[in-house]
């Protein structure tokens, strides 16, 4: 049973399959293959026909993806923990600098403190941990309501969105 | 200085909601110890040896009277009655309870203060020189860049989670007093030829485990592109420092380890996808803030410095006073007043409840409502008429924040250390003490000339023992606290910022007010007329020190 999804800050259940290093690619349905996977099936993946997605680890940067872009729906970056903050600046990259507008996805140690950020930085969709209510982690995503510095939701910030004092 | 409007009100407002709740769900067990940490870590509260921490921010050491007053309620209140300036400017509580925290955070956000980013692996409180704005040898008032800093990295959204604590200093003088070179970050503003505001940003600095002086990567950077050379810096650090080893997270070690060639060309690759993108600070944005920190309403005065001398050679008591507390500044007919919290016996940089009442009616009274803190631990009237600096200082002697002892060996800055600290290997206000006592003699004090003695109780280095022109560090030896000495380090301030050398084995702290003496007396053996100590170490080395406190030829 796939775990429930924040999609575009709407809980739902989605049709993605996320395959870990070693599992066999089935012939159908929508996959999220590692880095590995993705380098060393690249065009059996490709002639499966249906919308692939791809996922990197927290030592992954967007860079090693960079030429392929076009062809995912979907990235996805794990948190083996909250604290480690790379994939923030891997989302920023990906939307900022390679202009990735696919569905962005983060997996693994996300908590309520963290969901903010996230959507700041570039995350459209999260993949639910079982300790969160659905309810609270939708609100987080409006922690603060209007924040100094820009970033890839709103690269303006706050002293070019409005006029001050 | 800064006034919130509207968005900065409501920022602090939501973090103290978003913080009641975090503390209400850690309460509940919905969140565990580990879960926790970092949170509450990000809002300056630590889980200390006898009882909570909390670090309150004091952004770039800027406060109002209003700000002192009530953060003298909260001492009072929630605490023991006194709170501890530390040396990144910001105000500690020792003795909080956990549960009070989010109270104390509302009663801050009443008079536009915060613990936000004041401990975690986040952007910390920025930092600069407590002169700013009044110092004569000033090129840049560097208030207007710390605030523009502050805003961009407050819940800076990309940064929130990086490998380690990030700490940036701004100095904009000729003179550093902000230690830029011993930061993460440090920003020397400055004038080209056509009179515009530019940076120069060294990076890769920094005290604790592994001291390193900072390098220069960029220099000429116009002033609009601070915040995004900033951001393009954080963004190599958050994806390439080190995440395996606490140790070896700062991002001096990775520049170590990339070098400071390819290090730059990495910053400079991600500055060029963000250069002049919406980052870019527009002129109206420099200038509101700028805005802030225009001088106040100052007299037309004369300058009063005769005068002065004929007092002070009259009451010898003011006369020292004047000569070492007090301090040039710009405006003629004013000058800076330096409130010595190192008397002998109070812990370097507390202050009672009640005398921070008073002293913010000191700065109402005489320096326009504001009041600075130093990265020395000690607070800064800034703007006081110079003939009512007489009247100032016999309130001060009542208020027992006169010692005529700033700049020298007992002006001593130290960590709270082993007393409160659980990071600690050894105590260290009593080491202060130890040494304020041996040299009691204020007249032999003041032969010795500027001394910086600062103490640290442990390797993290919040008394930066390294820059001090005499460090000692608490050491663990087999269960036991010892010290370690080294000399020669220097934070800048007119000198060349350097790491000291550590002398030898270290001593128990019974040996260390022996040990002091004895380094000052090769000092005095030594000195050509006029030199200082630091000048005199840097001639003539570490041996003879040596010599003196390990005996001949032992090592």
């Amino acid at each position: 049973m796939a775990q429930p999804v924040i999609k575009h800050r709407a809980l739902c259940q989605d049709q993605w399959q996320l395959l870990r290093d070693g599992d066999a690619v089935p012939a159908q349905g929508q996959l999220i293959v590692s880095l590995e996977c993705w380098q060393t099936q690249r065009q059996a993946l490709l002639e499966r026909g249906s919308p692939l997605g791809i996922w990197l680890g927290c030592d992954q940067p967007p860079e090693l993806i960079a030429a392929d872009l076009p062809h995912f729906a979907l990235i996805a970056i794990h948190f083996p923990t909250f604290t480690d903050g790379r994939g923030y600046s891997y989302a920023r990259l990906l939307r900022d600098h390679y202009r990735y507008a696919g569905e962005l996805r983060a997996l693994g140690d996300i908590g309520l403190d963290q969901i903010y950020f996230l959507g700041r930085c570039g995350f459209d969709s999260l993949v639910l941990p079982e300790s969160l209510d659905p309810d609270s982690a939708l609100a987080a995503f409006d922690d603060f309501t209007a924040p100094y510095q820009g970033a890839s939701d709103d690269p303006q910030p706050l002293f070019r969105r409005h006029q001050r004092g | 200085m800064y006034i919130y409007d509207h968005y900065d009100q409501q920022l602090v407002n939501e973090r103290v909601r978003q913080f009641r709740r975090q503390t209400e769900r850690y309460l509940d067990g919905a969140l565990n110890d580990d879960q926790f940490r970092p949170l509450r870590l990000q809002n300056g509260l630590y889980i200390q040896r006898v009882a909570p921490m909390l670090r309150i921010a004091i952004p770039y050491g800027l406060l109002s009277s209003t700000q002192l007053r009530k953060l003298a309620t909260i001492c009072r209140h929630y605490d023991k009655g006194y709170g501890h300036f530390t040396t990144r400017q910001n105000l500690q509580l020792n003795w909080p309870e956990l549960e009070d925290v989010p109270d104390i955070l509302a009663e801050l956000a009443t008079v536009q203060m915060h613990a936000i980013q004041t401990s975690g692996n986040c952007i910390r409180n920025v930092t600069s020189d407590q002169f700013a704005g009044i110092a004569p040898d000033e090129v840049v008032d560097p208030r207007p860049y710390c605030e523009l800093i502050r805003q961009w990295s407050t819940f800076h959204p990309e940064f929130a989670y990086l490998p380690r604590k990030f700490k940036i200093a701004v100095n904009g003088a000729k003179s550093d007093r902000a230690a830029i070179a011993v930061h993460d970050i440090g920003v020397q503003l400055d004038r080209n030829a056509q009179g515009e505001v530019v940076c120069q940003i060294w990076v890769g600095g920094g005290l604790g485990r592994t001291p390193v002086i900072g390098t220069l990567i960029r220099d000429q950077l116009p002033e609009r592109h601070l915040l995004g050379y900033l951001e393009a810096i954080l963004r190599v650090y958050n994806m390439l420092g080190r995440r395996d080893n606490k140790y070896k997270a700062r991002i001096k070690i990775l520049v170590k380890a990339l070098g400071a060639e390819e290090f730059t060309r990495l910053v400079e690759a991600q500055w060029n996808g963000l250069r002049d993108g919406a980052i870019t600070l527009t002129r109206e944005e420099i200038e509101r803030v700028q805005g802030f920190f225009t001088p106040p309403a100052y007299a037309a005065l004369a300058d009063r410095s005769a005068e002065l001398a004929a007092l002070a050679a009259r009451q010898p008591a003011f006369g020292r006073w004047l000569e070492h507390n007090v301090m040039p500044h710009k405006q003629p007919g004013y000058a800076a007043v330096t409130l010595s919290l190192k008397r002998t016996g109070i812990a370097p940089g507390d202050l009672d409840d009640w005398q921070m009442e008073a002293v913010a009616d000191l700065a109402d009274r005489f320096s326009f409502g504001e009041l600075r803190v130093s990265h020395e631990q000690n607070l800064i009237l800034a703007d006081v008429r110079q003939s009512e600096l007489e009247q100032l200082w016999q309130q001060l002697e009542a208020l027992h924040l006169a010692t005529p002892n700033i700049g020298t060996l007992n002006d001593i800055i130290c960590c709270p250390g082993g007393d409160f600290c659980s990071l600690a290997n050894a105590k260290s206000i009593p080491i202060a003490e130890a040494i304020q006592r041996r040299f009691d003699d204020i007249e032999q004090l003041y032969a010795l000339g500027r001394i910086d003695l600062n103490i640290s109780g442990c390797m993290n280095a919040c008394g930066h023992h390294h820059v001090g022109h005499i460090g000692i560090l608490g050491v663990d030896k087999k269960g036991a606290e010892y010290y370690q000495i080294s000399l020669g380090g220097s934070a800048g301030e007119g000198e060349e910022a350097a790491l000291g050398d550590v002398m030898g084995p270290s001593f128990s702290q019974q040996q260390i007010p022996d040990v002091i003496e004895k380094i000052v007396k090769v000092y005095v053996e030594q000195r050509t007329t006029g030199e200082k100590f630091i000048d005199t170490y840097r001639r003539v080395g570490l041996e003879p020190f040596k010599e003196q406190v390990y005996g001949p030829a032992s090592h």
